[in-house]
């Protein structure tokens, strides 16, 4: 039965290559009692049971790791986690094109550097000197003759701030600040 | 006191405030439990299934305060599966149903649903307080419910829960006639926050003493938030990051230096390290200084803060700060009652960390005389170190040492730390919490039985040899209340050998030991007033009843005294014998 040992090489999972962080919901803690009062640490990868907060997945665990330890809550590890994965992506950056109507030339952001729409928004408003207004979610945006918008995988031009944010840097691929009666089709108010 | 008539002896209880002194009252006589029973206002349930809510309702008909608790304490750490239990909604349904006058809710680890928040806005009309610490199962319009509907609201504090956070509105869901809060804490909603809503929020509650805001909230608004509310006591530092312009750094500066009544500071979710100095003018009158999230701050921009906090009571800290921090801590935190350092590095990736030592344990507890609770992450100790501790610090409460190595001796000498935590409890005569770690055989349970006459909470991983080490534990730790085990090799033998006791503690937690289903069998037949969990998450391992051997090893036990039975609302892979 050989032909089957190898069958992991082909499975199609989820997870970077060469990880082995996958379904490990079923796997039990293996432990033994020998007389040195020894437990052999399990190989269990840490279980996810919160997987919400993570996005995604970096190098694996160097030492094995035993379920629930150290003892440090759930909500705090995912939290220092966070900030340990946002430090190892540094180089990477996701850079985009934005253009503002009646700009002579464009810029390119680093959307990994924001957090969420508020910090972008902040960004764009100092780099392009203008103001966006206030964001409702029925409405769009008032106050403002400038309204933000996006180009999405698709090619539809969206406005910003619709999607949850980790969705929006998924599928955004450049900004453009729209003016004046343009700006109108996508339900801006002065 | 029998010669009294009822409303004096009543008037005389109002001064009576503890849930224990309380429940000694109702002890003496009929009369007594009569009248106590009728004029408690605040109810304390440590274990939400050790009691039921008619039972509740039917003993305190007046009562305003409830405090429930779910998870055992372990379900922090994952041990728990989500599905457990804990669900608060039965409790809320019945106060409703029943009309007492709910004012306020305090949960911890219980599942929460929209529709218990929703449920829990409409029913009780003078509902000022909500606190919800490591709760999970409900979203931002849960919380949109309660700003809508609770007119009378003057806390919402949410600690550390899983909120699914909707980015709605939920802060525009607080009416303009809401005026009344003195304390909002949404720190750990993930999402985006509609500053604009917040800013009026905080401008039409005059009261407001306490603020601790999320990841969402930047430095500006944090400015304009302070300005408008300089009577602030506790604030919380949501996204302090981005280094702000000259501009918004003056603005904030001139608002923290308002702020004279801040005492406690938290946050600091993501920091920029130059805008720390803005804090400087108020950090002698900080009494209380969390940082323990803030993983960006490196050791000496944590030392030159600190050593402007002369007035600290409280400091929970990252090991970042490094031994030679918490010397600067010791030298400058006089005051200090309450230390926790939390390890940085939580999965062991980085092998250079120059965390924290006994070095740091040692000079700590050198330095402040009042310190009387501490939790300590760390990589080594020694037993020097520990009994050196005993002797400058005997006014321990609660002691929990983390050594982040399982089985880690002490590292100049190679022994197990028996001596060192024997130290701790003989010196430590009013010990009420431990938790050990490193290298542990039977004998260090055989001093805390000795010496432990207090403990009330013992948590214990990978430690002992036999059973006699849990053992030492139940029979001579006559006030334990919690016991929490895991990876130790504890067995029937002494899971049984004194079986009425359990009933005399709120439960017992054990997790990868030696018990097996036959012993747990044995404890449960004659048991009535216990419930005796078997959680078991590995399908494999469910096999049917006529099938199973006795002698399996039991994965999670987890058992607890009650009055009401077996639950009704517990999963497949919960099996209640």
């Amino acid at each position: 039965m050989d032909e089957f040992v190898n069958l992991k090489e082909t499975e199609l999972r989820l997870g970077l290559p060469g990880t082995d962080n996958v379904c490990e919901g079923k796997e039990s803690i293996i432990s033994c009692c020998n007389n040195n009062n020894k437990r052999a640490l399990s190989s269990d990868n840490e279980k996810e049971i919160e997987s919400s907060s993570r996005k995604t997945e970096t190098s694996p665990p160097r030492k094995a790791q035993i379920v629930g330890w150290p003892p440090v809550r759930s909500y705090r590890k995912n939290n220092i986690q966070t900030k340990k994965n946002e430090s190892e992506h540094e180089g990477q950056g996701i850079y985009v094109k934005v253009s503002m109507d009646g700009a002579p030339y464009l810029r390119k952001i680093d959307l990994s550097c924001y957090k969420g729409y508020s910090e972008l928004l902040k960004a764009l408003e100092l780099m392009f000197k203008f103001s966006v207004g206030e964001y409702f979610e029925r409405d769009g945006y008032k106050g403002s003759e400038f309204v933000p918008t996006y180009e999405d995988k698709d090619g539809d031009w969206m406005l910003i701030g619709d999607v949850p944010w980790e969705m929006f840097i998924c599928t955004c691929k450049r900004l453009r600040i729209m003016k004046g009666s343009e700006a109108k089709g996508l339900g801006c108010g002065v | 006191m029998n010669y009294f008539p009822d409303e004096v002896i009543e008037h005389v209880f109002d001064f009576v405030v503890s849930h224990k002194d309380r429940n000694s009252i109702s002890l003496v006589c009929k009369s007594w439990y009569k009248i106590e029973r009728c004029s408690r206002k605040e109810v304390f349930i440590g274990n939400c299934y050790a009691i039921n809510p008619e039972r509740l309702i039917g003993r305190f008909p007046c009562l305003k305060s409830l405090t429930l608790k779910g998870k055992p304490h372990f379900a922090d750490f994952n041990l728990v599966p989500h599905e457990w239990g804990g669900f608060v909604l039965p409790w809320i349904e019945a106060l409703a149903r029943s009309r007492v006058g709910l004012e306020e809710l305090r949960l911890k680890r219980m599942v929460v649903t929209d529709e218990s928040l929703e449920l829990l806005s409409r029913s009780f009309a003078n509902f000022k307080s909500l606190v919800l610490v490591s709760c999970e199962g409900f979203t931002t319009d849960g919380l949109a419910s309660i700003a809508a509907n609770c007119r009378q609201l003057r806390e919402l504090d949410l600690q550390e829960n899983e909120i699914d956070d909707h980015r709605g509105q939920w802060l525009n869901c607080f009416p303009d006639s809401c005026t009344t809060l003195t304390s909002l804490n949404f720190a750990c909603l993930k999402g985006e926050t509609n500053v604009a809503a917040l800013e009026r929020l905080v401008a039409r509650s005059p009261n407001l003493k306490s603020l601790k805001l999320n990841r969402a909230v930047p430095l500006d608004a944090l400015a304009r938030l302070m300005s408008c509310a300089p009577q602030l006591v506790d604030l919380g530092v949501g996204s302090y990051e981005n280094e702000p312009d000259p501009e918004s750094f003056a603005k904030l500066m001139t608002a923290i230096e308002k702020c004279i009544s801040l005492r406690s500071l938290s946050g600091f979710l993501e920091v920029a390290p130059l805008c720390l100095p803005a804090f400087y003018p108020i950090c002698q009158n900080l009494i209380s200084l969390n940082l323990s999230y803030a993983a960006e701050i490196q050791g000496n921009h944590l030392i030159k803060l600190i050593q402007l906090c002369k007035r600290l009571q409280r400091l929970w800290i990252l090991d970042s700060i490094g031994d030679k921090g918490l010397v600067v801590v010791a030298d400058t935190c006089k005051e200090l009652q309450e230390l926790r350092v939390f390890p940085s590095d939580v999965h062991g990736e980085e092998d250079n960390n120059a965390a924290v030592t006994e070095v740091g344990l040692v000079a700590i507890s050198a330095g402040c005389p009042k310190l009387h609770s501490i939790l300590y992450f760390c990589k080594q100790m020694t037993n020097a170190a520990l009994i050196a501790v005993a002797k400058n610090c005997p006014n321990f409460i609660r002691f929990r040492l983390c050594i982040l190595e399982p089985h880690k001796p002490d590292h100049i000498t190679s022994q197990s730390l028996d001596e060192g935590f024997g130290a701790i409890v003989q010196a430590c005569k009013g010990l009420r919490r431990l938790s050990v770690s490193g290298l542990l055989t039977d004998q260090v349970f055989l001093y805390i039985g000795m010496y432990a006459e207090q403990l009330e909470m013992l948590s214990i991983a990978f430690a002992g040899d036999t059973d006699k080490g849990m053992l030492y534990v139940l029979n001579g730790c006559k006030k334990m209340r919690k016991l929490e085990i895991r990876d130790s090799p504890f067995g029937n033998a002494a899971l049984l050998a004194d079986v009425g006791r359990y009933e005399t503690m709120r439960s017992l937690w054990m997790s990868s030991c030696e018990v097996t289903l036959g012993g747990c069998k044995r404890l449960a037949q004659n048991s009535p007033r216990l419930n005796v969990e078997i959680i078991n998450e590995n399908e494999n391992n469910r096999m049917e009843q006529n099938e199973e051997d006795e002698r399996e090893k039991v994965d999670k036990l987890y058992l607890y005294r009650t009055v009401v039975g077996t639950r009704k609302d517990a999963p497949p892979y919960v099996r209640i014998l």
